[in-house]
């Protein structure tokens, strides 16, 4: 499927560009491997999402994505603001084609880790119940992006993944070495 | 809004005088080629006289042209047709870093039957040094293949010393011309290779029409089994009208192409030497001089290839990006990655590619259009905040 006119109008116009010198939480996910970088500035008054920028490195979803997200989250609550799923910011945006939902998973994880920033830096414990946080705290040694335990593939950013013999992170499939501890990978 | 498309290295247009050769062939003369008569024959006789038409672009022999589907199948065929005839002499294959998926991925294929591949790196121009390809070249080597030309990034590699190399060592040469074959002269004595893959969607020919040459007297195992077309080597009923208008193409490629070439290249380095004026950051990608006429390809560093794309493509102009995010493997370009660049620099990739009717004004509104839409992008991103931060503005 193409771009919905949703998805083209927040990406010619998107709206809350730009960086929070003064935020009182920043999210950042994603690196340049995954194609897609996002930085979530925020800052909160009685415990609501009083103002949000953000500034997005990424294709034509990715800035509609994080576009949408700071719209949806803008004065909300912060727990509310945390029960923003990706399906939500994906129906939003009146879908999206199928290989640029990851794009959904990290608008809605940026701004989640800018509020977690918010509640650390207040000496608040993490939100347990943060979605992607599986069993083994796990996460895309790549992008970051949330991962269920131990899968052969990020859904984030789409990249192939297997266990390495020693040190049994995951680690990016058919590399000759380790990304983490440098162990010579066992041909696939 | 006018449209300009400027995207060569996926399809060409259709040149109107290869249309004209094929229409009778979709139209009265349906005959299958293999039948004997008066509907076969006229089929029959179009067919051969296309294969002597793309047998001249390349200075070949009728004989040694056989029809495709696609450049994809010709690789495959080269590669695999080829590989599997020797493979009682060894198996393992010689292939550049920046070969096209479809060669790469028919390696990957070969390897699942007991072949070994050995992947040549590139310098930082795209460039295969043929010293490090031929010194990679064992006893046990099958098939040696490199591109004469890359299509993402321009380069024209060294062919034709790649073979003279690889001569004494008795290993057969395959070169993927795709992108190359109809844009620049290409000569399969000149080049001395043993095969050669070619297709008509890069020199105004039809889509689904494409050629493999392979050296008389060099064994070749079918891909497709079935009747007796293309010698045996591939059967299924011929593609008349793709075969008459690749083969007309090539006749008014062999006829213009110096012609094309040279206006081409004109427009491209006006391209070349001034986007990077225009918008900071951008350089070129590729070999500054050995490169396709029609080839002009750039790094944007802190801004993304999609995103750049469907800008330009709002404002009318059509273009290429080897960004991750453009394909649906969202891997970056491995291409980019093989000639050393980091990953952000090769997300931000843009291939813009002539065809005939571009027009100077075309690249004039295109230098007018682009440094904007980096401009508004750059004012997006992340990365580019964090390049002023440490440039001190």
């Amino acid at each position: 499927m193409n771009y919905t006119d949703k998805v083209m109008d927040h990406f010619q116009n998107p709206r809350n560009v730009g960086v929070l010198k003064d935020a009182d939480g920043v999210g950042k996910v994603g690196n340049p491997v995954c194609g897609d970088m996002m930085t979530f500035y925020i800052k909160v008054k009685d415990e609501r999402l009083a103002d949000i920028k953000f500034q997005t490195f990424g294709c034509g979803a990715a800035i509609a994505v994080s576009s949408i997200v700071s719209e949806m989250a803008r004065g909300k609550p912060l727990g509310e603001a945390m029960e923003i799923t990706n399906e939500r910011v994906a129906e939003e945006l009146g879908g999206l084609p199928k290989n640029k939902l990851h794009c959904s998973n990290l608008g809605a994880d940026a701004l989640h880790k800018a509020i977690e920033d918010y509640r650390a830096r207040r000496g608040e414990a993490a939100d347990a119940k943060k979605k992607g946080s599986g069993p083994a705290g796990c996460c895309c040694p790549y992008c970051e992006g949330p991962m269920e335990g131990a899968e052969g593939l990020c859904r984030s950013c789409h990249i192939e993944l297997e266990e390495c013999p020693v040190c049994h992170k995951s680690t990016k499939a058919g590399e000759d070495a380790c990304s983490h501890c440098g162990a010579k990978m066992p041909p696939a | 809004m006018k449209r300009v498309y400027l995207d060569h290295i996926a399809a060409t247009p259709l040149d109107p005088r290869a249309l004209e050769a094929m229409l009778p062939f979709l139209r009265e003369r349906f005959g299958n080629p293999q039948s004997i008569h008066s509907f076969g024959r006229p089929a029959q006789e179009a067919v051969e006289e296309a294969r002597a038409q793309v047998a001249r672009l390349i200075n070949a022999s009728a004989e040694e042209i056989f029809f495709v589907s696609s450049g994809s199948e010709a690789n495959n065929f080269a590669l695999k047709g080829l590989a599997l005839a020797r493979r009682d002499k060894g198996r393992h294959l010689v292939l550049s870093a920046v070969e096209h998926q479809s060669v790469l991925h028919a390696a990957k294929s070969l390897e699942r039957q007991g072949f070994k591949t050995t992947l040549v790196g590139v310098d930082r121009e795209g460039l295969v040094d043929p010293e490090r390809l031929a010194a990679a070249v064992t006893p046990e080597t099958a098939l040696v293949s490199v591109q004469l030309a890359n299509n993402e990034v321009g380069t024209v590699e060294p062919v034709a010393e790649v073979a003279r190399l690889c001569r004494p060592l008795s290993v057969p040469v395959h070169t993927d011309a795709v992108a190359a074959a109809g844009s620049i002269p290409v000569d399969v004595r000149a080049l001395d290779v043993d095969a050669l893959s070619l297709a008509g969607d890069q020199f105004y020919g039809p889509k689904g029409s494409a050629a493999l040459y392979v050296r008389k007297g060099a064994r070749l195992l079918p891909l497709i089994d079935g009747g007796i077309q293309e010698g045996g080597r591939r059967a299924g009923t011929e593609n008349v009208a793709g075969i008459v208008g690749l083969g007309r193409a090539a006749a008014l490629a062999a006829e213009e192409l110096e012609s094309r070439s040279v206006r081409a290249a004109a427009l491209r380095d006006r391209l070349i030497d001034e986007l990077p004026r225009r918008v900071e950051q951008v350089t070129l990608t590729g070999h500054r001089s050995r490169r396709l006429p029609h080839h002009a390809s750039f790094c944007v560093a802190f801004v993304e290839g999609e995103a750049m794309l469907l800008n330009l493509d709002l404002k009318g102009f059509a273009v290429s990006s080897g960004s991750a995010c453009t394909s649906r493997a969202l891997k970056a370009s491995h291409v980019l990655l093989a000639m050393g660049l980091d990953h952000a620099l090769a997300q931000g990739s843009l291939v813009f590619s002539l065809i005939e009717g571009t027009a100077a004004g075309d690249i004039e509104s295109l230098l007018d259009v682009f440094p904007p839409i980096v401009e508004r992008l750059r004012a997006l991103s992340p990365l580019y905040t964090q390049y002023l931060e440490e440039k001190g503005k």
